[in-house]
């Protein structure tokens, strides 16, 4: 058989484009539960991290089973709406006219009372960062948080998903004292912004910082309805 | 504006191809014994990185992403094809190699005596697919910024490869220890480049 | 088939590319990918598995095709086979171990241009039966995974003072223990990925002389 004619090279690109097509679809399909769990894991360790609860792979359900005990979407003015928290996807939401943002809110039990774990997502210079912030029931006092970023060196951690650049968060206000928003200011040390809403930046890290910045000033506005209900 | 050109300073010093990613490094090794090809190859990647990139962006968010396919409608929205990137990436990459080497060399014959042997070569440069995967990776927000990334990181490697010839024609001169000519003394160099780049990590940007 | 399974010259395909025939530090093949995952010994192990895994199997894909493929489409061909196995290896990474997946990133992906591959299917698997394509794959394999392995030790140990993320050096010798050790964070950067293979290529060169080069 002549297999330099053109009738036969292309019936035998054609023939494997479709083979090789399907084999990959089967294999991606057959794995994706497999990997859809491991990215689920993955982001309830990210959560229970932001109230301070280090978790394994192994245990991070079992340990987010027992600590989150409720979770729910509220809408831009505070009201709770129908839908799974957990399966929304920040990066669309954040598309959205504010009015229409679904706002997933877990609710985790702590020594220390109940805290409320809202996800927050912006963008820095080299891509999204993301993160989950934990408030005291006051709704006002940070409890803690937990940042993150892809587009890493492998094996260089990023600056502000490090724990000296998290732990200061824990404290920090929202609210000034006549309850209007200010949020965290990310800033120089020398920078002047009142102590209680101030967090240290990453040194030379300006861009990163103010994205940050912007990204907890955007999400705790959408947020503030949800704040104020809670209050009362 | 600014952001772009942050973006460039970053691809080209702070991630540079070769000394923080080790990428491109096989042709990087082989076609670094001389400033002049050298550079006819660091030309080569410079523009096919600038051109497969931002091809590549339009691929990746209207096809093959989650939701990529919503153009199509609404019933295409949940569609994820994002597991056959590596080989549409590559595929985009072998053909825009071969369709830039058909255009250069009819529309340009003098770049291409000059480009023409190194961009069959380009195909298989890690650098190429690499910039690709980091713009995955990176998720930019618009063909601009992909578009940049992709010449920056060229720019990157073209620096790379320049000096390095340029070293390896100097040391060429110099009595190094028979187990380590060519190649041993190179990696050693290139070390020593590379801690020498990492002077720019302080910059984050 | 008139020799034996393991006779004398498929032994040799699998032994020579370990050492006389490495395709790192004698054939400068496959750098590009080498040395980014060498930060720690797990990634490595799991970047040489990897690339064991596609090679081999690509070399018996393309030998037992190889009466088949059209001339013309030769290389496309060869390249479509690297990435449908590359993409398989990473769904299977990704599904059961995310961790190391993750480590990886996108030189999972860059295992497609990792120019052993294509040099093994275009230098031999063309041109040979599936047995022997499947020894020289795993042989090139384990090669290149053997210096991977070498850099990742001592970028490891030397770098945190971990093996396979199990801690070595003992924590109370570290200063901030009020001990005498420190860890070399030089280790963990990418420079000195290149230096240690400079290095291993040093060692490898003055033990066999018939490698130096001029």
């Amino acid at each position: 058989m002549d297999t330099n004619g053109n009738k036969y090279t292309f019936i035998y690109a054609s023939a494997m484009v479709i083979f090789v097509a399907a084999i990959l679809s089967i294999t991606a399909l057959k794995l994706k539960p497999f990997q859809q769990k491991n990215v689920a894991i993955e982001k309830k360790q990210n959560i229970l991290s932001s109230v301070g609860i280090e978790s394994t792979f192994a245990n991070a359900e079992s340990i987010y089973a027992e600590r989150i005990v409720n979770s729910y979407i509220v809408n831009f003015s505070g009201e709770q709406i129908e839908g799974n928290a957990f399966d929304i996807d920040l990066k669309t939401e954040r598309a959205k006219p504010e009015a229409d943002r679904k706002l997933p809110v877990y609710e985790c039990k702590t020594d220390e009372g109940i805290k409320y774990i809202l996800p927050m997502y912006g963008a820095g210079l080299w891509g999204p960062i993301w993160g989950y912030v934990s408030v005291n029931d006051d709704m006002n006092t940070l409890y803690g948080a937990n940042f993150a970023h892809a587009g890493e060196t492998p094996g260089l951690g990023a600056e502000i998903s490090t724990k000296a650049f998290q732990d200061p968060f824990k404290g920090k206000k929202i609210f000034d004292e006549s309850g209007n928003l200010v949020s965290i200011i990310v800033a120089k040390s020398s920078e002047n912004a009142p102590a209680e809403h101030k967090v240290d930046g990453i040194s030379g890290g300006t861009i990163t910082s103010k994205g940050l910045q912007a990204m907890l000033l955007n999400d705790f506005t959408s947020y503030k309805a949800f704040f104020t209900k809670k209050k009362q | 504006m600014e952001n772009l050109l942050n973006l460039f300073v970053k691809s080209v010093f702070i991630e540079n191809m070769v000394f923080a990613y080790f990428l491109g490094m096989c042709s990087y090794l082989a076609v670094s014994k001389s400033v002049k090809t050298a550079t006819g190859l660091g030309l080569a990647v410079i523009f096919v990185l600038a051109i497969t990139l931002p091809v590549n962006y339009l691929l990746e968010n209207y096809l093959l992403k989650e939701g990529a396919l919503k153009w199509m409608g609404a019933g295409f929205e949940t569609i994820d094809l994002s597991f056959l990137s590596f080989i549409m990436f590559i595929a985009v990459i072998a053909s825009m190699v071969q369709l830039v080497e058909m255009v250069v060399e009819k529309f340009a014959p003098v770049l291409y005596t000059q480009l023409g042997i190194f961009l069959p070569l380009i195909a298989v440069n890690c650098a190429i697919l690499g910039g690709s995967l980091f713009m995955q990776q990176k998720a930019f927000h618009n063909i601009g910024e992909a578009t940049v990334y992709g010449i920056g990181s060229g720019v990157g490697w073209f620096l790379a490869i320049v000096a390095i010839a340029a070293i390896r024609e100097k040391i060429q001169y110099s009595q190094v220890p028979a187990p380590l000519r060519g190649l041993g003394i190179t990696f050693i160099i290139t070390g020593l480049m590379g801690l020498a780049f990492m002077g720019f990590m302080g910059i984050k940007l | 088939m008139s020799e034996g399974l393991f006779s004398k010259k498929n032994i040799g395909l699998l032994g020579n590319p370990i050492g006389s025939n490495n395709p790192i530090t004698v054939q400068v093949l496959g750098i590009c990918s080498a040395l980014a995952v060498t930060a720690q010994l797990k990634p490595a192990f799991v970047m040489a598995l990897s690339v064991t895994v596609v090679v081999a199997f690509g070399n018996v894909i393309i030998s037992l095709l190889r009466n088949t493929i059209p001339n013309r489409i030769r290389i496309i061909v060869q390249l479509v086979v690297i990435a449908a196995l590359v993409i398989i290896v990473d769904q299977f990474l990704k599904a059961f171990v995310y961790d190391v997946s993750k480590q990886l990133s996108v030189f999972v992906g860059l295992i497609i241009t990792n120019c052993i591959l294509m040099g093994r299917l275009e230098a031999f698997a063309l041109a040979n039966k599936p047995w022997p394509s499947f020894l020289d794959g795993i042989g090139n394999g384990a090669g290149y995974g053997l210096i991977l392995i070498i850099i990742a030790f001592f970028r490891e140990l030397f770098g945190s003072g971990t093996l396979w993320g199990y801690r070595i050096i003992p924590e109370s010798w570290y200063i901030a223990n009020g001990g005498f050790y420190s860890n070399n964070g030089m280790m963990i950067l990418p420079p000195m990925a290149l230096i240690t293979v400079g290095v291993i290529i040093w060692v490898q060169r003055s033990r066999n002389s018939k490698l130096q080069e001029k």
